[in-house]
C-alpha cells in the first residue's frame, strides 16, 4: 500500500472511493455530489467512475436526503448522504433523532438504518453564520447515533470507512478549515498544506481508525487538553507558545466516545482544559468537563477550563475575535498550571 | 373592524359541526363506473380530470360497473371481506381491552377497512408498506394475519415483538412487508420513497407504498416524498388516506378545501387519483394498477382513498365534541364492510347466513387469540421485559455509557 499525501478533501473521497468499490450497497447522494463532485469536491469523479445510480445529485431537501437514507438504509443498502454545511441539518431533524437513531430501537432490531451523514462544519473561512457552525452538541444529546470528527486527512479516511461498515447511523463532522491544511488558529499566517504533514500521509486503500478510540495527539505532562476537529492543532499551537506541556487529546469520536484515554490523561496530569469551537453554553465540553469531574475529581488540581465559541451566532466581519485563538486557550493553560 | 376593503384572514371551518348535521356535497362524488381508466403509462397531466373525480366501482345496487371493475374470484371477495371482518372484530375487541385498562391506548379503524384490507392483496410477498398507525387491515387482512403478535404488542408484554418499546399500535414486521410505525408523523412517506430507490439501485422487483393521512400531508415530509419520487421515478405508491379528520381538525385545516389532495400528486408529475376508499373493489383495482405501474418502471401513483374515520381518532379522543355524532350514517360513501356484502350477495357468492358465520368464526378467532396473548401478560400485571432490556438495541453493540447506566440502574 503506497502512502501518497492527500488532503483531508481526497482522503474523503478516497475513503467513498474504496467503499463503493467494495461494497455494491454502498451509495453517495447529496446537493451537487453527483457530476460536479460537491461544492468541497470531495465526491469529484465518483459519478463517472461508479454510474448515477450509485453517485447522484438530490433536491434541495436536508429532510428528503436522510429520510430517503433511512428508506434505503432498511432496504439494505449503506448510503452515504452529503449535507452541503452542517448549517443546513436542520430540516433534517426529524429524520435523524426520531427516525434513523432510534429505528433500531422502536423494532428491537426489526428495521435497522444503516448510514454515513457527512457535514462540513466549524468556521475560520468567512462563512458568517450559516456556513460556519458546529453542531455537534445536537448530535451527543441523541440516544441512538454515534458522533465522529476527524482532524486530519489519516483519520478521515479511516474514521470514514470505519463509520460507513458501521450498522449504526453516523453524523460525520468535517472542520472544513483542515480540508486543505492544518490550521494552527493563525488566520494572519501562509496556509501551511497538508502534503507538508505527517498526518497527511493517507494509505491508498482499505483502512479503517477504530470508533470509540481517541488519539494522543501530543503527548505531554502538565495539563491535558481534550479537543476535537480544527480546535487540535489550535491547541497544540498554544501549547507550543506557552511553553506549558500539555497532552492534547483528539476525542475523533465525540459519541460514544474513549473515556478511559481522557481518564487516563487526566489522572496523569492532575489538569484538564476543554476546547471547542462550537458556543459554550450545554456545549459538548459541558458534557466533558461533567464526566472528567465524575471520574477523576480527586486527581485534579485545578478548576477545569473550558475555551469554547461565544455563546452569540458566529459573526461574520468579527469571525476572528469569536474563534478561539491560541492565545485564549494559551491564558487558559497558564491559569490551569498557577500554583 | 372589519370594514369593506380591509383584509379578512380565511380559517377553514368543518361543514357540520356538533347538533349540526355534516353537509357531505362538499365531497364532490362521481357516479360508480364514470371515472375513466387510463392506460398504464399515463402521464401525470393526462391524470389530472382523475384527481379531481371519485373512482368507483360498486354501484347503489351492489353491481361491479365500469372501466375499473376488476376481473376477481369468489376466493377473492372472500378473503377481502374476512379480512375487513376481522379488522373490524380485532378493533372492537381492543377498544373494550383498552376500556378495562388490559392495554394503555388503542386506535380503531372503522369504516377504513377496505382500504389495507384491498390494498395488501394487491401487493406481492417482497413489497414493503410504510404505514401509519392506522393501516392495521394491511395486516389483518393476511392469510397469515399476525392476530397474537399484534395484541402482544399492545398489551406490552413478553411476548411483544419489539419488546416494550413503543405505545400501542405502532407495530413492525417486516417478514410481513410493514414498517416500524413511528407515531410521529409524515416520515415514513419519504422512507417509503428512500426505499423503492434502494430497489431501483439495487436492480430490484420489490416496491413500496407509503401511507399518510389528509392532516399530515401538510407537514414537509409529504411534499418531500413527493418530489423525490417524481424525480427518481421511484416504484413506489403514495397512499393519503382522507379520513376527513385529524383528530379535531377538518381536512379542510390540512388545505383540502376547493382542492383535492390527489391534485397535490399532479402538480409534482405523479399520475394521481382520487378513489373511493369504501369500495372494496376500486381500491383493489386502483392499487393493483398503482403497483403494476410501478413494478413496471412507470413511476410513482399517488392514491387518495377517500373514507370517513368513523370512530374516535384514539381511545383519548371524544369526536362528539367537534363533529355530529351520527355523522357516519350519512356519510355518502357507506360503510365499506356492508357494500362489499351487498355486492356479493349480488353477484350471488353470498349469503346473510355465511356473512353470520363468518362474523362469528372471525370472532372467535379473535377471542382466541385475546385468550393466548393475554396469557403472556400485560403492562398492567407487570409481565413485561425487563427493565435492563431498555438498555439493548440503542447501538448494535452496547457501548460503555449503557453498560455502566445499566449497572447504575441496580437490577
Amino acid at each position: 500500500m503506497t502512502m501518497p499525501a492527500m488532503s483531508m478533501i481526497q482522503a474523503l473521497r478516497s475513503a467513498m472511493d474504496v467503499m463503493l468499490e467494495r461494497d455494491p450497497n454502498v451509495v453517495v447522494f447529496g446537493e451537487d455530489v453527483g457530476h460536479f463532485g460537491g461544492v468541497f469536491r470531495c465526491t469529484d469523479g465518483l459519478q463517472a467512475k461508479y454510474g448515477k445510480s450509485r453517485v447522484f445529485d438530490t433536491p434541495i431537501s436536508e429532510g428528503g436526503i436522510v429520510g430517503a437514507a433511512v428508506g434505503m438504509g432498511a432496504y439494505g443498502l449503506r448510503p452515504v448522504a452529503e449535507i452541503q454545511f452542517a448549517d443546513y441539518f436542520y430540516p433534517a431533524s426529524d429524520q435523524i433523532v426520531s427516525e434513523a437513531a432510534r429505528l433500531r430501537y422502536r423494532s428491537a432490531g426489526d428495521f435497522t438504518a444503516p448510514m454515513t451523514i457527512r457535514m462540513p462544519c466549524g468556521g475560520g473561512i468567512y462563512g458568517g453564520q450559516t456556513h460556519s457552525q458546529s453542531p455537534e452538541a445536537l448530535f451527543t444529546h441523541v440516544c441512538g447515533i454515534r458522533t465522529v470528527m476527524p482532524s486530519n486527512p489519516y483519520d478521515a479516511k479511516g474514521l470514514l470507512i470505519a463509520s460507513i461498515e458501521n450498522d449504526d447511523p453516523v453524523i460525520f463532522l468535517e472542520p472544513k478549515r483542515l480540508y486543505n491544511g492544518p490550521f494552527d488558529g493563525h488566520h494572519d499566517r501562509p496556509i501551511v498544506a497538508w502534503s507538508n504533514h505527517p498526518l497527511g500521509e493517507v494509505p491508498d486503500g482499505h483502512y479503517t481508525v477504530p470508533l470509540e478510540s481517541a488519539r494522543i495527539f501530543r503527548p505531554g505532562s502538565d495539563v491535558t487538553v481534550l479537543s476535537y476537529g480544527t480546535m487540535v492543532f489550535v491547541s497544540e499551537a498554544a501549547a507550543n507558545e506557552s511553553g506549558i506541556d500539555a497532552e492534547i487529546i483528539d476525542l475523533r469520536s465525540l459519541w460514544p466516545l474513549d473515556l478511559d484515554t481522557l481518564v487516563d490523561s487526566v489522572k496523569k496530569t492532575r489538569r484538564c482544559v476543554v476546547v471547542h469551537e462550537a458556543t459554550r453554553t450545554s456545549g459538548f465540553g459541558a458534557e466533558l468537563v461533567a464526566l472528567i469531574q465524575e471520574h477523576c475529581f480527586y486527581h485534579l488540581e485545578a478548576p477545569i477550563e473550558r475555551v469554547t465559541g461565544w455563546d452569540t451566532p458566529y459573526p461574520h466581519a468579527q469571525e476572528w475575535a469569536y474563534f478561539p485563538s491560541p492565545q485564549r486557550i494559551a491564558r487558559s493553560l497558564r491559569r490551569v498550571m498557577e500554583p | 373592524m372589519n370594514e369593506e376593503g380591509s383584509l379578512r384572514l380565511h380559517v377553514p371551518e368543518p361543514a357540520g359541526r356538533p347538533g349540526h348535521r355534516t353537509d357531505f356535497s362538499y365531497l364532490h362524488l362521481s357516479a360508480a363506473g364514470a371515472a375513466r381508466r387510463p392506460p398504464l403509462n399515463t402521464t401525470a397531466l393526462a391524470t389530472e380530470d382523475l384527481a379531481y373525480a371519485l373512482v368507483r366501482v360498486l354501484d347503489d345496487d351492489g353491481r361491479a360497473v365500469g372501466p375499473w371493475a376488476p376481473d376477481v374470484d369468489a376466493t377473492l371477495l372472500i378473503k377481502g371481506i374476512r379480512g375487513m371482518l376481522r379488522t373490524r372484530v380485532f378493533d372492537a375487541r381492543m377498544l373494550v381491552a383498552q376500556r378495562q385498562k388490559k392495554i394503555s391506548f388503542y386506535m380503531q379503524s372503522l369504516g377504513e377497512e377496505a382500504i389495507g384490507s384491498a390494498h395488501s392483496m394487491a401487493l406481492e410477498k417482497g413489497d414493503m408498506c410504510f404505514p401509519t398507525y392506522r393501516q392495521q387491515s394491511l395486516l389483518l387482512a393476511r392469510d397469515d394475519a399476525p392476530i397474537v403478535p399484534m395484541m402482544c404488542q399492545l398489551l406490552s408484554n413478553e411476548h411483544d415483538p419489539i419488546k416494550g418499546r413503543q405505545m400501542p399500535v405502532m407495530y413492525s414486521f417486516k417478514k410481513l412487508g410493514f414498517f416500524s410505525v413511528s407515531g410521529n408523523l409524515a416520515t415514513q412517506f419519504i422512507q417509503a420513497v428512500g426505499w423503492a430507490m434502494a430497489s431501483a439501485i439495487k436492480g430490484d422487483s420489490r416496491i413500496a407504498s407509503g401511507w399518510i393521512g389528509d392532516g399530515a400531508t401538510a407537514e414537509a415530509d409529504f411534499h418531500t416524498a413527493l418530489t423525490f419520487a417524481h424525480v427518481y421515478r421511484a416504484p413506489v405508491i403514495l397512499n393519503v388516506v382522507n379520513n376527513q379528520w385529524a383528530i379535531s381538525s377538518f381536512q379542510y385545516v390540512a388545505g383540502g378545501e376547493q382542492t383535492t389532495f390527489a391534485a397535490r400528486g399532479v402538480g409534482c408529475g405523479i399520475a394521481s387519483l382520487r378513489v373511493d376508499g369504501n369500495d372494496f373493489l376500486a381500491v383493489y383495482a386502483v392499487s393493483r394498477w398503482a403497483a403494476e405501474r410501478a413494478r413496471a418502471n412507470l413511476g410513482p401513483t399517488l392514491v387518495e382513498w377517500v373514507s370517513y374515520r368513523a370512530g374516535a381518532h384514539s381511545t383519548s379522543d371524544d369526536p362528539s365534541k367537534y363533529r355530529s355524532a351520527d355523522d357516519w350514517t350519512y356519510f355518502p360513501l357507506g360503510d365499506p364492510v356492508e357494500r362489499l356484502k351487498h355486492h356479493m350477495i349480488t353477484r350471488g357468492v353470498w349469503s346473510e347466513e355465511q356473512h353470520a358465520a363468518l362474523q362469528k368464526e372471525v370472532e372467535a378467532e379473535v377471542a382466541a387469540a385475546q385468550k393466548e396473548a393475554e396469557s403472556y401478560g400485560s403492562l398492567t400485571d407487570g409481565h413485561v421485559f425487563p427493565a435492563p432490556a431498555m438498555f439493548e438495541d440503542v447501538f448494535k453493540e452496547m457501548p460503555a455509557h449503557l453498560r455502566r447506566q445499566r449497572q447504575e440502574l441496580g437490577m
